[in-house]
């Protein structure tokens, strides 16, 4: 427990420091994962608000699909997107493998199922409540899913968070894509498994402990700013 | 029995009937709806005319928000067709009717932006959208609540923006479903007073009520349904004073309360 301590203690004194290496890998950790979960949120937003508010063919499949997709292995996708970058591969041309952008790409494939198939929900259950309001008024296709966005944004922020802890925490397509690289693809989670490896225990700590309170601190003001939003009737 | 021919009030006072097609702005023709095995609405013969107030009464289950969905075009009928002005109901015909539901169904914005989004869904933009949702607002007496979340209102504030805002889309008919039953005595006289100000300018207007005083007040026409069937249509206060249908008698004198036949 002594040992815990003083560990703890060192990490602590680390991140207080304001090391650069430290600050070098949260900034792009932050980078990747906010960049991850926007084009998530882009694709998978409009997507799930479409699947829940319409009836077409192969929407059961696709409903299944996204469910599905939801529980993708990391090491799958950080596989499949290796493939396709490699200088072998489809996209190898672009020479994106082992760059902060094979990473984000790795993790909106991962992300974007997510938001997606819990968007579907939300918006489904709005829907069946403003279905015939919307055919009343005359409300077009692209009408009634921007309207079921905005007025679901603040479920919709829930489920951008929980997006964004499925990226952040996440460890095995980065480190397959990115190839934790010092100085160019190195994240918190790639560094924390690198650093217990090699026994340095201080940094990994660090790193968990910024971790755990960027995750902390994004829930709280996101719980925040929807208990408000609920105490206006506007959520 | 008044037969589905509807009856006028000449200047002297009189009903006569009515050439059930003249002036007839909605109608149902041989309408019919199914669902799990039952008929819920059936063979509904029915002519609205324009510039009159048309009240739908009839026991609970009796179908008159099935008849009201589906003159709106918000349901198919299983048989028989909704014609507005002779042709059938599209999707632009629906834009020149309007409809409020029992339960306001508000989004989740605030006063201004609800009829702001109203008027927007039928193209309406910029200046001439502003000043027309200033107008229904001033009309509803909720400028003051123009930037209040629209679902703190009370109910009838609620009721009252919903009312207006299905108003500033200028509809040629509003179809009301029981907009008055949760409402207090002040609140419903509100609501009554811009249904009737709209129908002074010539909005037609189908209402369905359970409050007998408010078809007084409120109906030309009167049609009583009865199991998914039109059991007496005609003059409002004729039907009420001289009931010619059994169902009707028995709906007056407080002995049908339930449809049996759709339950």
């Amino acid at each position: 427990m002594d040992g815990f301590g003083a560990i703890l203690a060192d990490a602590i004194g680390l991140i207080l420091s304001g090391d650069p290496d430290l600050a070098e890998i949260i900034g792009l950790s932050l980078r990747v994962t906010l960049s991850a979960v926007a084009l998530a949120c882009a694709i998978g937003l409009p997507l799930g608000a479409v699947v829940g508010a319409f009836r077409f063919p192969g929407r059961t499949v696709l409903t299944v699909v996204l469910n599905a997709l939801m529980g993708l292995p990391p090491v799958v996708v950080g596989l499949m997107v290796y493939l396709m970058l490699s200088a072998s591969g489809p996209l190898g041309v672009l020479g994106l493998l082992y760059t902060p952008t094979a990473m984000i790409i790795a993790q909106t494939i991962l992300v974007t199922p997510i938001v997606a198939a819990l968007t579907k929900q939300v918006v489904e259950d709005m829907h069946a409540e403003y279905a015939e309001q919307f055919v009343s008024l005359g409300v077009g296709p692209a009408g009634r899913v921007m309207a079921l966005l905005w007025d679901a944004r603040y479920s919709l922020l829930t489920v951008a968070l929980a997006g964004f802890g499925r990226a952040v925490a996440e460890v095995g397509a980065v480190i397959i894509v990115g190839g934790n690289i010092n100085h160019v693809t190195r994240v918190m989670t790639t560094t924390i498994a690198l650093e217990t490896s090699k026994g340095n225990l201080q940094l990994a700590l660090a790193l968990g402990v910024v971790l755990l309170s960027i995750a902390l601190t994004v829930n709280a003001a996101v719980m925040a700013l929807r208990a408000s939003a609920v105490r206006a009737a506007y959520a | 029995m008044h037969d589905v021919a509807l009856e006028l009030i000449d200047d002297s006072g009189q009903t006569r009937p009515a050439d059930s097609r003249a002036g007839t702005i909605l109608e149902a023709r041989g309408l019919s709806f199914d669902a799990g095995g039952q008929r819920l609405i059936d063979d509904v013969t029915l002519p609205i005319r324009q510039g009159r107030r048309t009240v739908l009464l009839g026991p609970n289950g009796a179908g008159k928000s099935l008849l009201l969905r589906l003159l709106h075009g918000l349901i198919a009928p299983s048989e028989g067709a909704v014609l507005w002005r002779g042709r059938p109901l599209d999707r632009t015909a629906r834009r020149a009717q309007a409809m409020v539901f029992q339960r306001p169904v508000l989004l989740r914005r605030s006063v201004l932006a609800n009829i702001r989004f109203a008027l927007g869904a039928r193209g309406m933009r910029g200046a001439e959208r502003r000043a027309r949702a200033a107008e229904a607002l001033e009309t509803a007496r909720l400028t003051d609540l123009a930037r209040r979340p629209a679902r703190v209102l009370s109910g009838g504030e609620q009721q009252r923006l919903a009312l207006v805002r299905a108003l500033a889309c200028e509809p040629e008919i509003l179809l009301l479903d029981e907009p008055t039953s949760s409402l207090d005595p002040a609140s419903t006289h509100a609501i009554e007073d811009l249904i009737n100000a709209a129908n002074a300018r010539g909005v037609s207007v189908l209402l369905i009520t359970h409050d007998l005083g408010q078809a007084r007040r409120m109906g030309d026409d009167l049609v009583f349904l009865h199991g998914g069937r039109v059991a007496e249509t005609g003059d409002l206060r004729q039907c009420l004073r001289t009931p010619q249908s059994e169902p009707l008698r028995a709906w007056l004198d407080g002995r049908l309360h339930f449809d049996q036949a759709t339950s």
